[in-house]
């Protein structure tokens, strides 16, 4: 069956984010204060799989073995139909 | 004794090792493109700095993932000799080498200078032509150089003696002052490998190699580990 997965990867609680700290210091430079900013990366992959569950955790290795590294990253995976 | 240079797309310092290995240095060695893979047996594996694969997704990390790293990892493992400079430290540490990572500076930019480092050990084949606690001067130029581990990592890395260098100022001294890129505990190079002979670091010491350069100090990374061949042959 053919699937797509959004995967979101961020930054664990609590890592820095500089690329965050400096958009945010430009929103406030044009004038938007804002009370916290952080970034992600979502990636959309088109895979075929057995079923659901199967797509699930093939998408989850991408990310234990490629996407994501796990010193300072998590991630999340959305299957959608 | 030979050297081997792997060459990734996008690496872009790898003549510049080579010539500094086989030039100023006197010891044989080969570029050698990923694809090729590994044909003969090196006594030592550089992994040079560039922008492999653009940096996409993160520094090293596409690198680290390509057939000829598990060569590389598997000489490590064996006790063979393996330096990352720059980009090649992000893929040492992307392929498990080293712990930890080195990603985005502290201040999003790409910083390029000579700065100082501290040897904090002196027991590695890198380090061995240093003194302990010797203030050294080679340039760093990179956006994603700042070295984060967990607190566990950086413990063990500090009571195993695997830290080899950290940013200091000119008298040695270790503050965030002179921490450009934000690094936990100004690390910038971390020994791997059964016996730590495997180091990423993110300073270039083949752009401290002759004194016309204004530094002569990284040279002694690559005379050190000569001395070491030398010394198995």
């Amino acid at each position: 069956m053919k699937f797509t997965a959004k995967v979101t990867i961020g930054l664990k609680e609590g890592m820095l984010d500089p690329e965050a700290r400096a958009i945010q210091h430009a929103l406030a430079n044009i004038g938007f204060e804002t009370e916290g900013l952080s970034t992600a990366r979502v990636f959309t992959i088109a895979l075929d799989a057995e079923d659901r569950a199967a797509a699930q955790a093939l998408v989850e290795q991408m990310c234990e073995r490629l996407l994501a590294n796990p010193v300072i990253h998590r991630y999340e995976v959305e299957v959608l139909a | 004794m030979k050297f081997a240079v792997v060459q990734f797309g996008g690496s872009n310092c790898d003549r510049d090792v080579q010539y500094v290995i086989s030039e100023v240095c006197g010891a044989d060695c080969d570029l050698v493109w990923y694809k090729d893979g590994l044909k003969e047996d090196y006594d030592a594996i550089v992994l040079p700095g560039g922008f492999s694969y653009g940096d996409y997704l993160r520094a090293g990390a596409i690198a680290a993932r390509t057939g000829i790293m598990d060569t590389v990892v598997r000489h490590a493992q064996a006790g063979g000799l393996v330096l990352g400079i720059c980009n090649g430290a992000q893929i040492g540490a992307e392929s498990g080498m080293v712990p930890g990572i080195f990603t985005m500076n502290a201040s999003p930019t790409f910083i390029c200078k000579p700065v100082c480092l501290r040897v904090e050990e002196n027991t590695s084949p890198f380090t061995r032509l240093f003194k302990k606690g010797e203030v050294v001067r080679i340039p760093i130029a990179h956006k994603e150089g700042r070295y984060v581990a967990s607190q566990e990592e950086i413990a063990r890395l500090n009571a195993e003696g695997r830290i080899a260098f950290r940013f200091c100022d000119e008298q040695g001294e270790v503050t965030p002052a002179v921490n450009p890129n934000g690094a936990a505990e100004n690390i910038t190079g971390v020994l791997g490998g059964p016996a730590r002979n495997v180091l990423c670091m993110m300073p270039h010491p083949e752009r401290a190699s002759e004194e016309v350069l204004g530094s002569a100090d990284g040279k002694k990374v690559f005379l050190g580990m000569i001395k070491s061949i030398e010394e198995r042959e």
